[in-house]
């Protein structure tokens, strides 16, 4: 057992303050075991949100000296024994208090993507699609959503383009819907002009924080861009479908998707 | 950094505000200065349009050779061009510029050079790059950039950024011709050789072809946009082949980004250095 000071933020909407914590910490604890410790022990109003303890849920969402992390999955030992632990609320959403933030505005987004709509079955009355054709998909399910990408992602956070860009993590739902063989819907006029694809300027940070270690940016982002210039950028793709007389977004909705 | 107003949360505003505690700024200013390195020497070899050729080596930042002008040190016999020599008032045009070298107009490289930077310049890592560490929008994450409230990210005056397939298919065909460029270098006067040239003209080609077919557009082309990856029921696919294949070196895509961009240079350097007679080349032939 050693102290180690932790630096928090305390406050709410109408401001605060660091306030300083020397806190006991053994092996194997996390920056989440030194909040309930300084909640047991020095400050019972502490305000921290957390569920599961195993970077399942995706409560426990703070930023770490500076980096959005999983409060429960970062060790106090991953810092050198010396450095003081600053510890604060999400950057890019507003407070509710101490390290809790209001993260509903990512819900809102959530609900403007237009969900999955099946195609029709066969005539056996059966859907089949086999694991190769989701195998893309199914890294993207992985996301816990702890909005740690929507966090960081500097469209959100530095330049406030809330209104602009519905961040990293639903253009990922995006791609997994867009990805998806047996889906109807086309949702990439929208994705450009509503979802903000152009907004990202790639810079892949989203990637670097995701706790799940998902290519957000890779397998997610660019894939999502390269449909949006399929569309909308490439001159020679668009006068192909125009002289060959195709409508991608009626081919999708009748279910003929390449 | 500026001052930083600090705000709810403990977070400061302005340029470079952020709480990180690590040495954020060394990736960016590596990659600024590696970035910076391989323009201002590209550009300078760019325009010497001498010391290019060392027979049977060809430097890949004068590849393909269009037009040659024989009177230069260290250039390509004429026969080897595709279009012979410069035209008379191309050469002219030389001397509009002063101040800067000789044939800084009337080299084979200024005719080619736009399809690889164009290429690199488009490219999916490399934007991460420079937006990174030239446009500091932003400078690493969660250290505030510049532009605020200004940044319009790819969709304004960046828009250009949604052609790079346009680059790609150029870029396709530079590795064709690197291609038989290496084969090339394996053969002087009609006799198969080894020199160490070869060798190093080898791996650029090898270098630039995992660079290539790792490239974000190429993966989506090749089979990302499809939404089927089997095919007839459950068939394996060679669309999914391939794209398998390309997503295993699109995972180092940066890798090969700096790897191939440094042996470009590279090349060109060993290659100037023996025709310039600085460095003996090692070889089967002499
Ligand atoms: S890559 Fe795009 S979405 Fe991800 S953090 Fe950067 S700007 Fe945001
Ligand atoms: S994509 Fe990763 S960082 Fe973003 S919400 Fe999901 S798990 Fe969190
Ligand atoms: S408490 Fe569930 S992810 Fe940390
Ligand atoms: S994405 Fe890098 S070359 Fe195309």
């Amino acid at each position: 057992m050693s102290k180690r000071t932790f630096r928090v933020w305390r406050g709410d909407a109408e401001g605060g303050r660091f306030v300083e914590y020397n806190v006991e910490v053994g092996p194997g604890m996390v920056i989440l075991d030194a909040l309930h410790r300084i909640q047991a022990e020095q400050s019972p109003d502490l305000a921290v949100r957390w569920n599961c303890k195993a970077g399942k849920c995706g409560s426990c969402s703070m930023e770490v000296n500076g980096k959005p992390r999983l409060s429960c999955m970062t060790r106090i030992s991953d810092y050198e024994p010396e450095q003081i632990i600053t510890v604060q609320p999400l950057k890019t959403f507003p407070i509710i208090r101490d390290l809790v933030t209001d993260v509903s505005w990512n819900f809102e987004q959530n609900k403007r993507i237009p969900p999955f709509r099946p195609k029709a079955p066969g005539p056996d009355g059966k859907l089949r699609m086999w694991q190769e054709d989701v195998d893309r998909i199914q890294e993207f399910r992985k996301c816990i959503e702890c909005f740690l990408c929507q966090d960081v992602c500097h469209v959100l956070r530095d330049h406030e383009k809330k209104q602009n860009f519905v961040g990293p993590r639903f253009i990922m739902r995006i791609a997994s819907l867009e990805m998806h063989p047996l889906d109807t819907v086309d949702r990439i006029p929208q994705t450009l002009r509503e979802f903000g694809s152009g907004w990202c300027n790639i810079t892949r940070c989203c990637t670097e924080v995701c706790p799940e270690h998902i290519n957000i940016t890779d397998n997610a982002i660019i894939p999502t861009k390269e449909r949006v210039v399929d569309r909308f950028y490439d001159p020679v793709a668009m006068l192909t479908r125009k002289i060959r007389g195709e409508d991608p977004a009626r081919a999708r909705e009748e279910g003929k998707v390449p | 950094m500026s001052d930083q107003l600090v705000q709810i949360g403990g977070h400061g505003r302005g340029f470079g505000a952020t709480t990180r505690s690590d040495n954020w700024w060394i990736g960016p200013t590596l990659t600024f200065l590696g970035l910076s390195a391989f323009i201002v020497y590209a550009s300078w070899a760019g325009m010497q349009g001498a010391y290019y050729w060392a027979d049977p080596y060809l430097s890949p930042m004068y590849a393909p050779l269009l037009f040659v002008d024989p009177t230069a040190p260290g250039s390509a016999p004429v026969d080897h061009a595709w279009f012979g020599t410069f035209p008379a008032w191309w050469s002219k045009l030389d001397g509009l510029l002063p101040g800067l070298p000789k044939r800084a107009l009337s080299t084979p490289a200024a005719l080619i050079l736009i399809f690889p930077a164009t290429f690199r310049l488009t490219c999916y890592y490399y934007r991460k790059a420079y937006y990174r560490s030239f446009a500091l929008t932003p400078p690493a994450c969660a250290v505030e950039g510049v532009r605020r409230g200004k940044y319009r990210g790819e969709t304004h005056l960046l828009l250009f950024q949604n052609l790079h397939r346009f680059a790609l298919y150029f870029a396709l065909v530079f590795i064709v011709i690197l291609a038989y460029d290496a084969v090339v270098s394996f053969f002087k006067d009609g006799q198969f050789g080894v020199g160490v040239g070869s060798i190093v003209q080898t791996v650029n080609a090898i270098l630039l072809a995992g660079y290539t077919f790792g490239c974000h557009s190429f993966r989506h082309l090749i089979g990302g946009r499809k939404n089927w990856m089997t095919c007839d029921g459950g068939k394996a696919s060679t669309h999914h082949r391939l794209w398998l294949g390309c997503t295993r070196l699109n995972g180092r895509h940066m890798l090969w980004a700096w790897m191939s961009l440094f042996w470009v240079g590279f090349t060109d350097f060993y290659i100037r250095m023996v025709s310039m007679g600085v460095i003996t080349d090692l070889n089967t032939w002499d």
